[in-house]
């Protein structure tokens, strides 16, 4: 029961937030309600009993992700998003044939918890008998994302570090960024 | 016991919504980070309630880091908008003329 309240009022957060984004034309206030919203998942993941994925959400998308954002701005000069150019035809229909490939794409999937699906059928019950076993992780969650997928989640550290590396170069600059031509010396 | 844990997430719980209507609502930039900087704390102490009434001890890290990260963004905030006044306003459309230089 207060699992379900919280989960309500978490999702509510959350759409609350992601509108507040997409009014917001401030980039600062909106890069701080990215952190939020990433805080609002992160909580969620946490709910849902993913403590490790809570962590790493946490970690990158209100701490890093916040951070280098904030940093952009400071490097750049424009501090409002320009205003919304009129209704694109072209723009419309690519994001709507994109949805829909993405959208077939789905039905070759197993309908969502159908118990004949691969994953129940054969690999839930190897996950929770043998999990403590092969893996000897407490949590399965954690048990299949950094042990049986270890692979996967190795790859996407890679892309991720690689990534906060490449942003980290291009933000150290020698030169101080010039704040609308108004002199660092104060 | 149980009890008194529902009433006071339940509580945590309407003071995240009236951080979020500030963070949402907020004149200056100063509201928001304030506004987040709650909505951050709350999280910590709802993470924190739900990990007794569950009784997952673990769950208490994630509260731990949930404040540390708080911590670093706001600093990280804060820093930002002590360059100068231009972060201090939040201009909604900036317009520019052809060769005007913002």
């Amino acid at each position: 029961m207060m699992a379900l309240i919280i989960d309500v009022f978490l999702l509510l957060f959350l759409i609350a937030s992601a509108i507040g984004i997409l009014r917001a034309r401030h980039l600062f206030a909106m890069a701080m309600m990215f952190g939020l919203y990433s805080l609002l998942v992160a909580s969620l993941f946490l709910l849902l009993d993913a403590p490790d994925v809570a962590f790493t959400e946490a970690a990158v998308g209100t701490g890093i992700a916040t951070v280098l954002m904030l940093a952009t701005l400071a490097a750049t000069r424009r501090s409002s998003e320009k205003p919304r150019s009129r209704f694109s035809p072209s723009a419309m229909i690519i994001t709507l044939l994109t949805g829909g490939l993405l959208f077939y794409g789905t039905l070759d999937l197993p309908n969502f918890g159908d118990p004949n699906a691969p994953l129940h059928t054969e690999m839930a019950a190897r996950f929770i008998e043998q999990g403590q076993q092969d893996t000897g992780v407490p949590n399965l969650v954690t048990a299949v994302l950094a042990s049986y997928r270890g692979f996967d989640t190795l790859g996407e550290v890679t892309v991720v570090f690689t990534a906060g590396v490449g942003v980290l170069l291009l933000l150290k600059r020698r030169r101080k960024p010039v704040v609308r031509g108004r002199s660092n010396a104060r | 016991m149980t009890m008194f844990l529902y009433v006071i997430g339940f509580s945590i719980l309407v003071t995240m919504a009236l951080a979020l209507a500030r963070a949402l609502a907020g004149p200056t930039v100063f509201d928001r980070i304030l506004a987040v900087n709650m909505f951050g704390t709350k999280a910590v102490l709802l993470v924190a309630v739900v990990a007794f009434v569950t009784g997952r001890a673990d769950v208490l890290d994630i509260a731990l880091l949930y404040s540390l990260l708080n911590f670093v963004g706001v600093v990280a905030a804060l820093r930002l908008v002590e360059r100068g006044s231009f972060y201090a306003t939040e201009r909604i459309h900036v317009k520019t003329k052809p060769g005007e230089k913002l």
